[in-house]
C-alpha cells in the first residue's frame, strides 16, 4: 500500500526518499520555492518552502516524507510568512522591476504577484554593487542578487568550472566571480553553460536580449509560477 | 542673461505670490509673483522644482535596458521617451536603417501616443477653462464638470484617449509603460485579429477628432480678442519636418523660423544637434533654457510643440488635417500666430493628423510582417529625436564597448519650452495682474497660459486632478496677509 501524508488536509502519495515538496508537487499541490532545483541537492536557504510539519517548521525541499504526518502550507499563517520572507528578499537588492529585463521571467517577482506583495513592506537597502559587463556575451548585476547559489551550484557541479562563488557574512554576504580580478571576462564562463542559464532573477543575463520577447508572451505572461511549477512537474 | 520681469531689483521688500503647485499640468512646478506695494508685478518666474537625475543614473547601464527604463520619466508621454531612445540606439547595433515593418510599428506607436495625449490634454486637463471660463466656479473647472454639462464632449475626449491607448497597448504590449521598441526594430507585430480590433474604431475617431478641431477653432473665431491676444508674445518657431517639408512627428530634419514666419535655419541634421543648441543655466529653476547657439540666449530661445510645428511644415500629409491647417494659417491672416491659446487649436489639428496617419497604417500589410530586426556593424554613439506631444525630445547616448551606456543626454520637450512659457506668465501677469486684487480666478489665469503648452514639468509620473492649488499672499516681512487653496 503506498504511504501518504496529510497536506493541509489531503492525502499525499509518496516513495521513500521523496521530500515533503516533491511528493507535493507530484501530487499537484504547489509550495514555492526559490533555491530548489530538480537537478541539484536540496540547499534549503531561501526558506520559501518552509511547511509547518507535525507542528515544528521544515524545509519541505531538505524533509524527507513521513508516514501519517500532518503538513500545513497553504495557510494563512505560513503564506504569511512566505511573503515576509519576498518581500525582505525584494528590499535586500536592487528588484526595479519597471526597468528589468527580467521582468516577466522572474522567479522573485512570480512569486511576489503569487503571494500579493503589492506594496513594499521594509526599508530598502539599496545596495550599490558595480555591474560587471566585461565578458563579451554575459552581464552581471550583482544588486539583484538572492544568494540562491543556483549558478554557484551549477559552475561547480555541473560545468566543473567553478565561476561563482558567495563571500561575506551575514548582512555583507555577496556573489563574487572566482577569478583574481574579479572580473568574468577572466574566466573561462560561457554563455552555453549551464550556470548562465540558471538564475531565477536577472544577476546572469545574455547581452543584447533584453526586452526581446513582447509583453504577453513572456514566461509569467502564460502562467502563474505555481501553474507553471505544477505543469512542468507532471510532464 | 535676464529677461524683463525675470528678475527684479529690491526683492527684499516686494510681496510674494506663490502658486505651488501648478494644477492640472504634468509634474510639479510654481509661479512666483513678486509685488510691490501697490501690487504691480515686479517679478515673475516658472520655477521647475523637482530634480530627477536620469541622464546620471542611466550612466554604466545596458544600452538594450535603456528605452525601458528612460520613458520612466513620463507617465502621459512614454511613448516618446521610449521612442526616442530606440532610434537613438539604432545605430550602435548598426541598424541604418531599420525595417519598413520596424519603423510603421514604431510609427503607429507613436501617433497612438500624440493621439491619447493631445486628448487628454484638451478634454481633461484644458476644456474646463476653454467651456466654461478662466474665472468661473472652481467646483465646475475639471472634467468632472464637463461631463454634467457637456457630457457628449466628454464622452469623446474619453474614447479618443482609450482608442490611443489601445494603439500603444498592441504595439507596446502595455498602456502605459510597454517594451514594444529595442534598439534594431520592434519586439512585436500585429496580428491580424490586433488590426482589425483598432479598424473598428478608426474612422470614429477620425470624425471625432475633426469635431474637436471645430471647437478649438470655433473659440477663435468667437472670441478672437481674448484667444488671439491672451498671453500673446513672439518667437522662433522650432521641429523636425520631413525632408520635403511635410509635418512629420517621427522622424525628419530640424528647421527654425523665425517670429515673422521665415525659414531661417533648415535642413539641420539631427546628429549635429549639439553643434546648434545650447542650454542656459539659471539659478532659479532645475529646468535649463535652451537657445540656438548661434543667436545667443537673448534672440535664440524658441517655442516648440503643436503651435511650432503645424506652421513649421509646408504642408501636412493627410487630407483632412491639411484642410484644417490651411484654415489655421488663414486666421493668421499672412503672420505667424504665436498667440498661446492657438496651441489648443494646432493641438487639435495633430490630433485629427494622428487619426489619419493611424487609419492609414492600418491598411498596411508591413504591420503584419515578422521582418521585424535589422543589424549591422556596431556604432558606439546615437542621436535619437521625435516629436513628442508637447514638441522636440532630444535623446543622444554613448555606448562603451561592454555595451553599457557611458555618456546621456536629454533635452526634453518642456525644456525648449521654459523661456516661452515664462514670457507668456509674465504677458499674463502684467496684463491681468498688475495692480489689482489678486483672486484664485486672476492666479488661474496664469496656469491657463502656463496650461496652454501642455507642460510636463517633471516627464514624471503623478495623479492628475488630485494637485491641490494653495496661494499665500505674503506682506514685504514674510507674514501671512490672505490664503486661498483649492481641490487637494
Amino acid at each position: 500500500m503506498t504511504k501518504q501524508f496529510l497536506l493541509d488536509g489531503q492525502p499525499v502519495p509518496f516513495e521513500d526518499g521523496q521530500t515533503v515538496l516533491e511528493a507535493a508537487r507530484a501530487a499537484g499541490h504547489y509550495i514555492p520555492s526559490l533555491c530548489w532545483h530538480k537537478d541539484f541537492p536540496p540547499h534549503g536557504s531561501c526558506k520559501l518552502c518552509v511547511v509547518k510539519a507535525a507542528g515544528r517548521h521544515v524545509s519541505a525541499c531538505a524533509t524527507p516524507a513521513k508516514e501519517g504526518w500532518e503538513v500545513e502550507s497553504n495557510t494563512p499563517e505560513i503564506n504569511g510568512e512566505r511573503r515576509g520572507l519576498l518581500q525582505m528578499l525584494l528590499v535586500e537588492g536592487n528588484h526595479f522591476c519597471p526597468s528589468c529585463e527580467k521582468s516577466g521571467d522572474c522567479e522573485l517577482q512570480a512569486l511576489g504577484y503569487e503571494y500579493e506583495v503589492l506594496t513594499p513592506r521594509f526599508r530598502h537597502f539599496f545596495p550599490d554593487r558595480p555591474v560587471d559587463a566585461s565578458h563579451p556575451d554575459v552581464l552581471l548585476d550583482f544588486n539583484r542578487c538572492i544568494f540562491c547559489e543556483l549558478c554557484v551550484r551549477a559552475s561547480r557541479d555541473i560545468d566543473g568550472k567553478s565561476v561563482f562563488a558567495l563571500t561575506g557574512r551575514g548582512i555583507d554576504k555577496h556573489l563574487v566571480v572566482n577569478a583574481e580580478s574579479g572580473r568574468l571576462a577572466d574566466t573561462d564562463f560561457a554563455k552555453t553553460d549551464r550556470a548562465a542559464n540558471i538564475c531565477p532573477v536577472g544577476v546572469i543575463l545574455h547581452k543584447r536580449v533584453g526586452f526581446a520577447v513582447p509583453i504577453g508572451e513572456r514566461t509569467f505572461d502564460l502562467a502563474t509560477i505555481s501553474e507553471k511549477t505544477l505543469k512542468e512537474g507532471s510532464s | 542673461m535676464s529677461f524683463e520681469l525675470e528678475t527684479a531689483t529690491n526683492r527684499e521688500s516686494l510681496r510674494r505670490v506663490a502658486i505651488d503647485p501648478v494644477s492640472r499640468v504634468e509634474g510639479h512646478g510654481k509661479v512666483t509673483l513678486l509685488l510691490d506695494e501697490a501690487g504691480h508685478v515686479k517679478e515673475a518666474r516658472l520655477h521647475i522644482v523637482e530634480f530627477r537625475g536620469f541622464e546620471k543614473f542611466i550612466q554604466g547601464r545596458p544600452y538594450w535596458e535603456v528605452p525601458v527604463m528612460v520613458q520612466r520619466l513620463c507617465g502621459i508621454c512614454p511613448v516618446s521617451h521610449h521612442l526616442a531612445a530606440a532610434k537613438a540606439l539604432d545605430p550602435v547595433v548598426g541598424a541604418v536603417p531599420i525595417t519598413a515593418t520596424a519603423e510603421k510599428i514604431r510609427r503607429l506607436m507613436h501617433y497612438g501616443q500624440i493621439l491619447q495625449s493631445h486628448a487628454l490634454h484638451f478634454f481633461h486637463l484644458s476644456s474646463p477653462d476653454l467651456l466654461f471660463g478662466f474665472e468661473s466656479p472652481v467646483q465646475q473647472r475639471n472634467i468632472v464638470g464637463v461631463a454634467g454639462a457637456y457630457p457628449e464632449v466628454a464622452r469623446q475626449g474619453v474614447l479618443l484617449r482609450k482608442f490611443g491607448q489601445e494603439v500603444i497597448r498592441i504595439t507596446a504590449g502595455k498602456r502605459v509603460h510597454g517594451t514594444g521598441a529595442v534598439p534594431g526594430g520592434v519586439n512585436k507585430s500585429l496580428t491580424p485579429a490586433e488590426r482589425d480590433e483598432l479598424l473598428q474604431d478608426a474612422d470614429q475617431m477620425i470624425q471625432w477628432s475633426r469635431d474637436a478641431v471645430h471647437l478649438a477653432r470655433r473659440l477663435h473665431e468667437t472670441n478672437g480678442s481674448l484667444y488671439d491676444e491672451f498671453g500673446l508674445f513672439r518667437s522662433h518657431l522650432f521641429s523636425l519636418v520631413r525632408a520635403d517639408g511635410a509635418m512629420d512627428l517621427y522622424d525628419g530634419h530640424l528647421r527654425l523660423r523665425d517670429a515673422r514666419g521665415q525659414i531661417v535655419r533648415d535642413d539641420l541634421a539631427c546628429d549635429d544637434y549639439d553643434s546648434f543648441i545650447r542650454e542656459e543655466v539659471k539659478s532659479w529653476s532645475y529646468m535649463k533654457f535652451p537657445y540656438i547657439t548661434e543667436l545667443g540666449p537673448a534672440r535664440g530661445w524658441y517655442k516648440v510643440g503643436p503651435l511650432a510645428r503645424v506652421q513649421n511644415c509646408d504642408f501636412i500629409p493627410s487630407t483632412l488635417a491639411e484642410i484644417e491647417r490651411q484654415a489655421f494659417i488663414a486666421h493668421g491672416d499672412g503672420e505667424p500666430i504665436h498667440a498661446p491659446l492657438a496651441y489648443h487649436w494646432a493641438r487639435m489639428i495633430e490630433m485629427l493628423h494622428a487619426a489619419e496617419v493611424i487609419r492609414s497604417l492600418l491598411d498596411d500589410p508591413d504591420i503584419l510582417s515578422g521582418n521585424r530586426m535589422a543589424e549591422g556593424p556596431r556604432g558606439r554613439e546615437g542621436v535619437g529625436i521625435i516629436e513628442a506631444p508637447r514638441g522636440t525630445l532630444i535623446h543622444h547616448y554613448r555606448v562603451g564597448d561592454d555595451d553599457l551606456v557611458s555618456y546621456c543626454n536629454l533635452i526634453v520637450s518642456t525644456t525648449h519650452n521654459n523661456q516661452a512659457m515664462n514670457e507668456a506668465v509674465r504677458q499674463v501677469a502684467r496684463r491681468y495682474l498688475d495692480g489689482r486684487q489678486l483672486t484664485e480666478g486672476l492666479l488661474n489665469h496664469i496656469e491657463v497660459a502656463i496650461r496652454a503648452f501642455d507642460p510636463c514639468l517633471s516627464c514624471a509620473t503623478h495623479a492628475l486632478g488630485k494637485m491641490p492649488l494653495a496661494v499665500e499672499l505674503l506682506d514685504a516681512g514674510g507674514a501671512l496677509l490672505d490664503h486661498a487653496s483649492t481641490g487637494g
